[in-house]
C-alpha cells in the first residue's frame, strides 16, 4: 500500500495532439493518500476512466509521472504494480468455477493453497456465494458475475489501491447498497487505498472521505461530502452535487453586495472586484419561499415526498427553491437567500469572500 | 392465433427436393445398387448379396489404404491445428497490417486443389523444382518419386501450406470476438501469457475450433486431387489414400461392385467420425455450463 501521485500528468488518445480539447485529461497534479476512500465523480466522457487506467497501468499517460510511493511506476507495466480494478461490467473467466475465479489473483502470486482457501472463504462470504462456489461461472446472471468481479478484485489484501469503475451499474439497486456497505467496511477493516468512479453523486458521497470531482478532463474540486456541497468550488460542481443543482445568477459585485438585475442582495462577507462573467451561486435548500425578497415567477411545482421542488425564473433566469412540507406557495411569491451561503463565481470558479 | 393450414405450402419445397434429388439422392441410389448387384454392362443386373461387402471388410489394401488415411488426417490435424492457432494469435489486430495478414493468409485458400497439386510437383522435382532442386545442392537425398517418407513429407507440408490459413482465419475471427475488457482484467489478476490464453482465448475459441477441426478432419479423410496430382499415390502405393484407392478401384480397373460397396462404407465411416467428434466435443460444452 502506498501514496499515489499523479504529477504534471496529462493524456490525449491522439498521437499529436495541438489543442487543449485534444487532451481527454488536462495537466495536472494530484495526490491519493495512502488508505483513503476516494470518490472519483464527474458526467460521462470527463476523463474519469483514463485517469483510472492509467493508475492502473492500462493506458500510459502521454505526458506527466505516476509514482507509487517514491517509486516511479509511469513506465511500468500493470502486472508489475499490484493493483486491482473492477470494470464497469463483469468480466470473469467462463471455464473456471467460482471459486476457481477468486483464486485466480492469488494463484497467479503464488500464494500457499491453504492461504487461498481460507482468503476465497471470506470474500465468498462478504459476497454472499459461498453456497456456489463449485458452480461453473459461465451459466450465472450479470449481478452475480459481477459480484465476483467484485470479489476478485478484493481477494489480495497486499495491493497498492484498488479501483473501482462504476462497478455498481449491472447490479440490483439493493444488492448495491449492500455492497457499497460492505466495501465501506472493507476499507475500514483493510485500509487499502480505494478509488471508487461513478457518476452518481450518491454513490460517491455514500462512499468516499474525499470527493473528486472532474469536469472537461480536469479534477476541477477535492474535498469532502459536505465542503461540496457548502463551497462549490467550480459552477459545475454547484450544478452537479445536489438535486436539484446549485442556482446560478448573473450578479455585479460590489463589497458584500451582490446587485441582481437592479435588486440588491446581501452576500454576508466582502469580496475584492471581479473580472470576466460574475455569478452567484445559492442552494435550493437555501433559498426561503416566502412574500419578501426577489420576486419570481413559479414555474412549476415537483412533490418529492419530503419537500416540495419549486422551479421557478428570476429575470428569465432559472432558481430553484425547497418548499419544506407543511409549507404554502403565497399568492405573489418572494424569495430570500440565507446570507452566509451564498458563493460568488468568477468565469465559473469560485472567488473566496476576503479575509477568508 | 388460428394456424391457417394449408398443405399448397409443400409445393414451395419441390425445387429443392427435385434438385436434392438429382444431385444426391439418385446417385448414391444407384450406388447402392451397384454395391449389391454384379454386372457386366447391357443394363443387366445380377444380385450378388453382401458379398462385395464381404470383400472388401477382408481386403488387405482396403485396410492399408485406411490406416495411411488415418495416419495422414491425425498428422495433418496435429499440425494445422496448434500452427493455425499460433499463427492467429501472432496476427495484428488492426491496421494495415492486419489487413495485409489476411489477405496473405487467404491466398493458399483461393488456389484450385489441382494447382496446389501441380504448384508442388513441379516445385519439388529435383531436375527443375526450386525446393528439389536447392535440397539436392545442398546435399540432401531426397526424391519424392521414389522415397515414400519424402513423398509423405511432400504431401503433408502441401496440406499445411494449403489449409493452415482455415484454421488460422476460424481462430482469428474468434479470437477478435473477445472484448478488451478481458485482456485488462487478466493483466490486473497478473496472468501469466499461458494463463490468458488456457482460460481466455481457448474457451472464446472453441466454437471456432470445432469447427475448424470438424472442416478439416473432414476435407483431409476425402483428400483426392493433391496427392494425386503430386505423386499419383506412389511411390508404388505408399500415399494411396482412401479416394485415390476408390477412384483406382472404380475406374481403373471398373470394379464397379467392390468400389460401390466400399464407398458406401467409406460414406459411413466420415459419418460416424463426425458424428462421435461433435458429440464429445458439444456434451464437453454441456458439462460446463453444469
Amino acid at each position: 500500500m502506498s501514496r499515489i501521485t499523479l504529477s504534471k500528468l496529462a493524456h490525449s488518445y491522439l498521437a499529436n495532439p495541438t489543442s487543449d480539447a485534444d487532451f481527454a485529461l488536462k495537466e495536472m497534479d494530484h495526490v491519493w493518500q495512502d488508505g483513503g476512500a476516494y470518490a472519483l465523480l464527474g458526467a460521462s466522457g470527463c476523463g474519469k476512466t483514463t485517469l483510472l487506467n492509467i493508475i492502473s497501468g492500462l493506458v500510459r499517460p502521454s505526458q506527466g509521472r505516476v509514482l507509487f510511493g517514491d517509486t516511479d511506476v509511469t513506465d511500468a507495466a500493470t502486472t508489475e504494480r499490484n493493483i486491482a480494478q473492477v470494470f464497469q461490467f463483469p468480466v470473469v473467466y467462463d471455464t473456471m468455477t467460482v471459486r476457481d475465479n477468486l483464486a485466480f489473483p492469488l494463484r497467479n502470486r503464488g500464494m500457499d493453497a491453504a492461504y487461498i482457501a481460507k482468503r476465497v472463504g471470506q470474500i465468498a462470504q462478504m459476497i454472499g456465494m459461498e453456497d456456489i462456489l463449485s458452480k461453473k461461472a459461465r451459466g450465472l446472471t450479470a449481478d452475480a458475475k459481477q459480484k465476483i468481479s467484485l470479489g476478485r478484485g478484493m481477494v489480495r489484501e497486499d495491493v497498492n489501491a484498488i479501483l473501482f469503475d462504476e462497478p455498481l451499474t449491472v447490479i440490483d439497486p439493493h444488492m448495491k447498497w449492500e455492497l457499497r456497505t460492505q466495501l465501506k467496511q472493507l476499507h475500514r477493516e483493510f485500509g487499502h487505498t480505494m478509488i471508487y468512479v461513478t457518476h452518481d453523486q450518491t454513490e460517491a458521497l455514500t462512499f468516499a472521505q474525499k470527493v473528486v470531482v472532474m469536469h472537461e478532463g480536469r479534477v476541477v474540486q477535492m474535498g469532502t461530502p459536505e465542503e461540496l456541497f457548502e463551497t462549490p468550488a467550480h459552477t459545475f460542481v454547484g450544478y452537479f452535487i445536489g438535486s436539484p443543482g446549485m442556482n446560478l445568477l448573473d450578479a455585479e459585485i460590489a463589497g458584500s453586495e451582490a446587485r441582481l438585475q437592479g435588486v440588491s442582495v446581501s452576500l454576508g462577507a466582502a469580496y475584492g472586484p471581479t473580472t470576466g462573467r460574475t455569478q452567484i451561486g445559492i442552494r435550493p435548500d437555501y433559498v426561503t419561499v416566502s412574500d419578501q425578497g426577489l420576486p419570481v415567477t413559479v414555474r412549476r411545482v415537483e412533490d418529492v415526498g419530503r419537500h416540495r421542488i419549486v422551479r421557478a425564473e428570476f429575470a428569465g433566469q432559472p432558481l430553484n427553491a425547497i418548499l419544506p412540507e407543511g409549507m404554502t406557495l403565497p399568492a405573489d411569491p418572494r424569495v430570500a437567500f440565507a446570507a452566509g451561503k451564498i458563493n460568488v463565481y468568477a468565469n465559473d470558479w469560485r472567488i473566496a469572500p476576503m479575509g477568508a | 392465433m388460428d394456424k391457417t393450414l394449408n398443405n399448397k405450402a409443400w409445393f414451395l419445397v419441390l425445387p429443392v427436393l427435385v434438385l436434392v434429388a438429382f444431385s444426391a439422392i439418385l446417385p448414391l441410389m444407384t450406388v447402392v445398387n451397384y454395391a449389391f448387384n454384379d454386372t457386366f454392362g447391357q443394363n443387366e443386373f445380377f444380385w450378388a448379396g453382401i458379398d462385395w461387402f464381404e470383400e472388401m471388410v477382408t481386403s488387405d489394401r482396403l485396410h492399408e489404404a485406411l490406416g495411411r488415411q488415418i495416419l495422414f488426417s491425425v498428422i495433418i490435424l496435429a499440425i494445422e491445428v496448434p500452427l493455425g492457432i499460433f499463427i492467429a494469435l501472432n496476427m495484428p489486430k488492426k491496421g494495415f497490417w492486419a489487413s495485409f495478414c489476411l489477405v496473405l493468409m487467404a491466398l493458399p485458400l483461393l488456389i484450385p486443389f489441382n494447382v496446389v497439386g501441380t504448384i508442388w510437383q513441379i516445385f519439388g522435382r529435383v531436375d527443375i523444382g526450386l525446393l528439389g532442386h536447392t535440397l539436392a545442392a545442398m546435399g540432401i537425398d531426397y526424391n519424392y518419386t521414389n522415397d515414400p517418407i519424402d513423398a509423405w513429407i511432400t504431401v503433408i507440408v502441401m496440406d499445411v501450406w494449403h489449409w493452415t490459413s482455415l484454421v488460422a482465419l476460424l481462430c482469428y475471427a474468434g479470437l477478435q470476438s473477445i472484448p478488451q475488457a478481458y485482456y485488462q482484467a487478466a493483466k490486473i489478476d497478473q496472468a501469466t501469457r499461458w494463463s490468458v490464453f488456457r482460460y481466455i482465448e481457448l474457451p472464446k475459441m472453441k466454437g471456432v475450433l470445432l469447427i475448424a477441426v470438424l472442416l478439416r478432419f473432414m476435407d483431409s479423410f476425402m483428400i483426392y486431387t493433391e496427392p494425386f496430382v503430386v505423386t499419383g499415390g506412389g511411390p508404388g502405393n505408399s500415399t494411396t489414400f482412401l479416394s485415390i484407392d476408390l477412384a483406382k478401384m472404380a475406374t481403373g480397373q471398373f470394379d464397379l461392385g467392390p468400389a460401390a460397396a466400399f464407398s458406401i462404407m467409406y460414406f459411413l465411416v466420415i459419418l460416424l467420425i463426425s458424428w462421435v467428434f461433435y458429440t464429445v466435443m458439444t456434451n464437453l460444452d454441456r458439462e460446463e455450463n453444469r
